[in-house]
């Protein structure tokens, strides 16, 4: 090969099917857009179908003229040098239009078509009616729309990543566990559900939906519809509550928090496949750390006190007609938080990870105790802690599961990275973060001395874990928020870094330092 | 007692953490090249737009405040080792009672002609990265000279930016002096599927000047012109010591030093790239600049200099002296896409004693070498390309001289893949079976507690 101008095969740009991926891609947009904004639109169903199948086939064409033609390796080229990666204006661009839709998702879904009064629905919420009655029977709502685009966007950028890390098994096989999750479990069953038990009252069908990231599982409206909604509805009361206190303890004990986070779990299912090319803008200093532990930790403590708050004035409301009594709940809930701070506290010393932790854990459950006999005391059926517990539920809902996870976590993607409601606020991540941190065979090994110290697996951590600073003084990662995604272990250049399970060591596996070089016993490489 | 630590390398920061933790010394790291420390195997990613620089810097800014590690953003002209006191350019003096040379490397040049020219440049400092930079616009074709480590990194990066890349190699294939055969072909072969015209057994003979004094294209010694308007030198690096010669400091290559980093000059140490052992351990090089080398060094020269036989607290253990021990050789790097491990002895010409097995995937981007020796079947080192393998569990077999069946039933121990990647174990020992007659089986199935077990035993 001596003719030097073979060697240009990485041409500049995208190629020409790359383009046309990303025009089909533009027709489903203006479809939906034309729609949207009252176009009177013929055989809408026909149309609603190609608008779906442009944008998925577009991503398609346009991730395989991206990769394909490329040997199989990270693919991180020019990651900080175009806009739309690098918080330039593409980027601004797309977190408003996102920020935007998503405020009126949660608060204006009339400007995207809603009927109100009992009015049939136009515009984007109108558009989607022949599908939503095609799967469960009733017209659109505003979270049919958006969970059929969640989902399109899940699959779509779900097949772009499982080409972009072609190479790298685990990398392929968690991305299609995502996509059948959201496909499945998130959006296709709940949907066939809701038509098979069409006239009985609405509650959530989504198995892997737990609390409390699924906050309103406990209301007394919630519970209710759950026990008049027969067999299948007393099931799922019981699985609900089998998934938070058994089933996700299990499941976090043997595999760390992964097995929601990156593989199930419908946020991280977007932030693993739309969120992907964003990743490396979360915030990695100290100082975000900081934040990032007061921040969820006191969301988690906020949602526990108002699922509490709830259930107490359900009780009192319904005094004699359910089992329990307020106080009896009151007390009882009060005990089980003491026995959890007393369990942590009587195994401070057997787990390396949580020695310097004790006094956070202990003051946490303080906080949730003191919560709890406060509102025993100064509560009555319609005033807890002389706040009205539906105002307080409506405050949880505001903040936290509207603008929280939905608007600041999905509208600032291209900002602030894919992973800003996971890190900073899911409560439930921090629930399988506190078992992950304490008490999981999962770990991320460092392979002996190999680091280069060179930053790739930082740079590349959607939750801002500063992994190399681990890495280079060969200690295991263990840390509450790691979702177990892999990309730190795919893009190290050097082979340092691994996703393990084991009990042997569990309670040493955050050991400081097994690279040192020069040890007690003298000088010991690796 | 003030301790000066020149240069903020790997080695001289190690040495400054070490330092930190062992005492309460003054530390002062003078640099000249940037104001923080940051990887320096890291530079082509932020060229490649993988990373920004301050990605590439491990510790934040508040480190050093809260550490007491002074920095000094300074050139060093003279070291007056009697009084003890370095020169700065610009006429300022800093004094030390104990000083740290850790200077690093330069780029080799051969004395060719045109060496000098605008456009041309090796890949060692922050400001060689500017260079390239500031030379990429409208960049129509680079020459790299020199097929080593640095080589191909350069060409990966001009390539990132899909700017032509000719790769002159000396060699009959990439790196085949230290990689054997089969994997230097390998590397050959995945550097021309990425589309970079490789000119193997090639040497640069000229630089040509543009007429302006930078360079337009270069001669090779096959008598062709290749035009380009950029070279990169790589045809290795050595030691960063000139403004040191007049100094009364013992050099030959590099600042000579003895087993506790010690130089001729009293209180004057010397650590990483710098440095040439005076007694090398046995099959390893006197200069060996690599980064891991440099850190491990980094804290051998802390714990010398802290607990130094002339220590100004006798009361410290001077058992806590430590000759500089690297152990057993390992080194890594990634060429384009092949990821490359290497523990124990592995040379690109084996003598006649060292027998391999060597296993290579169908399709040729991936391979696992074990070199063992033919007289006492000992294990003598590991070869990857494209393959994790664990550092602590080969280094566990190499250091007890462990026999190669046993090391090749235990095999799936040291896999260091992701999960669910393919083993290839079984292949391996096939490989032995048939080259030997011996009939094994793999013995373990490679998990944690398996792993853990194993480096406890």
């Amino acid at each position: 090969m001596n003719d030097s101008s073979l060697s240009l095969a990485q041409p500049h740009g995208l190629g020409l099917s790359s383009k046309i991926g990303l025009g089909l891609v533009g027709v489903g947009l203006l479809l939906i857009t034309a729609a949207w904004f009252g176009a009177n639109l013929p055989a809408a169903n026909i149309l609603l179908a190609t608008a779906l199948l442009s944008l998925t086939a577009g991503t398609v064409i346009h991730a395989r003229g991206l990769y394909l033609h490329l040997p199989a390796g990270i693919k991180n080229n020019g990651v900080w040098m175009r806009s739309i990666s690098s918080k330039g204006a593409i980027a601004w661009l797309i977190g408003i239009v996102l920020t935007g839709f998503y405020v009126l998702l949660y608060w204006y879904p009339e400007y995207l078509g809603l009927g109100t009064k009992g009015a049939a629905s136009s515009g984007l919420v109108g558009f989607f009616d022949p599908l939503s009655k095609l799967l469960n029977g009733n017209p659109a709502s505003q979270w049919f729309v958006y969970g059929t685009l969640y989902t399109v966007a899940i699959l779509a950028m779900g097949y772009k990543f499982i080409l972009k890390y072609r190479h790298n098994r685990y990398q392929v096989v968690r991305t299609i566990s995502v996509m059948f999750f959201q496909t499945g479990f998130a959006f296709l069953i709940p949907e066939l559900l809701e038509r098979l038990n069409s006239g009985k009252p609405y509650f959530d069908k989504d198995f892997k939906n737990m609390w409390p990231l699924n906050y309103d599982f406990f209301f007394d409206w919630h519970i209710g519809n759950m026990l008049k909604g027969g067999g299948f509805g007393l099931f799922m009361l019981v699985f609900g509550i089998a998934m938070i206190f058994l089933i996700s303890p299990i499941l976090t004990y043997f595999y760390g928090k992964r097995w929601y986070c990156s593989w199930v779990c419908g946020c991280g299912g977007l932030a693993e496949t739309a969120g992907d090319p964003f990743r490396h803008l979360s915030d990695k200093s100290m100082n975000a750390w900081k934040i990032e532990r007061w921040l969820i930790h006191s969301v988690l403590v906020f949602v526990t006190l108002m699922t509490v708050a709830v259930i107490y004035s359900y009780l009192a409301q319904n005094t004699g007609k359910v089992l329990v009594s307020k106080e009896a709940f009151a007390w009882g809930s009060a005990a089980f938080f003491l026995l959890g701070g007393a369990l942590v506290f009587a195994f401070r010393k057997r787990f390396e990870g949580l020695k310097d932790q004790t006094a956070w854990l202990i003051g946490g459950v303080a906080v949730i105790i003191g919560g709890i006999l406060l509102i025993n005391t100064f509560s009555d059926a319609k005033q807890i802690l002389f706040v009205n517990s539906y105002d307080l539920r409506k405050v949880y809902g505001f903040l936290i599961g509207a603008a929280f996870s939905g608007v600041v976590g999905v509208g600032f993607y291209p900002l602030m990275g894919s992973r800003v409601w996971c890190r900073f606020g899911c409560p439930m991540a921090a629930i399988l973060g506190l078992q992950q941190k304490f008490f999981s065979r999962f770990r991320i090994t460092t392979n002996g001395g190999q680091c280069i110290s060179c930053g790739n697996c930082s740079t590349y951590c959607e939750m801002g874990i500063d992994v190399r600073s681990y890495a280079q003084r060969g200690q295991n990662v263990v840390r509450a928020s790691c979702v177990g995604c892999g990309i730190c272990a795919a893009v190290c250049p050097r082979g340092v870094l691994k996703l393990e399970n084991s009990a042997v060591d569990l309670s040493t596996r955050t050991a400081e330092t097994k690279a040192i070089h020069i040890g007690k016993e003298g000088v010991s490489l690796v | 007692m003030h301790i000066v630590i020149l240069g903020n390398g790997i080695s001289g920061i190690t040495a400054a953490r070490f330092i930190r933790k062992l005492s309460d010394h003054q530390v002062t790291v003078i640099s000249s090249e940037t104001d923080h420390f940051f990887s320096r195997t890291a530079l082509m990613y932020i060229y490649m737009g993988h990373m920004r620089f301050k990605d590439t810097q491990p510790y934040e800014p508040w480190f050093w405040k809260k550490n007491r590690i002074e920095l000094k953003r300074a050139r060093v002209e003279r070291l007056d080792a009697a009084a003890k006191t370095l020169h700065l350019q610009g006429g300022e003096t800093l004094s030390y009672d104990k000083l740290l040379l850790a200077t690093g490397s330069k780029s080799n040049k051969f004395g060719w002609p045109g060496q000098d020219l605008k456009g041309v440049s090796g890949l060692y400092h922050y400001q060689d990265l500017e260079n390239m930079e500031a030379y990429s616009p409208g960049l129509k074709r680079a020459v790299i000279v020199g097929g080593g480590l640095i080589g191909i990194e350069m060409a990966e990066m001009f390539h990132s930016r899909h700017i032509p890349v000719t790769f002159l190699v000396r060699e009959k294939n990439y790196w085949d002096a230290i990689l054997p055969p089969e994997e230097s072909r390998m590397v050959s072969r995945h550097i021309r599927e990425n589309g970079i015209d490789l000119r193997l057994s090639t040497e640069l003979k000229e630089i040509i000047d543009d007429g302006k004094g930078r360079a337009c294209a270069v001669m090779t010694s096959s008598g062709e012109r290749i035009e380009c308007g950029y070279v990169g030198l790589t045809a290795g690096v050595s030691p960063n010591i000139d403004f040191l010669k007049d100094s009364g400091l013992e050099t030959n290559r590099g600042i000579l030093v003895d087993e506790y980093l010690q130089t001729n000059l009293p209180d004057v140490f010397a650590a990483g790239d710098c440095v040439e052992l005076r007694q090398p351990q046995p099959g390893r090089r006197a200069i060996e600049a690599v980064w891991y080398t440099g850190r491990m060094m980094g804290e051998t020269a802390a714990y010398n200099m802290v607990y130094d036989s002339t220590a100004v607290n006798p009361a410290l253990p001077a058992g806590r002296r430590h000759p500089y021990n690297p152990g057993i050789w390992f080194n890594s790097a990634k060429f384009l896409d092949i990821e490359y491990q290497v523990y124990g002895d592995i040379r690109g010409n084996a003598p006649e004693d060292h027998v391999s097995i060597y296993w290579e995937h169908p399709e040729g981007r991936k391979s696992v070498r074990i070199v063992y020796d033919k007289n006492t079947s000992a294990v003598i080192g590991f070869n990857l390309m494209g393959v994790r393998y664990r550092h602590e569990v080969c280094e566990k077999w190499l250091r007890e001289k462990t026999p190669v069946e046993s090391v090749l039933q235990n095999l799936a121990l040291a896999n260091f893949d992701p999960e669910f990647y393919k083993t290839y174990e079984n292949e391996i020992i096939g490989i032995y079976t048939r080259q030997s007659g011996s009939n094994l089986t793999s013995k373990k199935r490679g998990r944690l507690e398996e792993v853990i077990g194993f480096l406890k035993s």
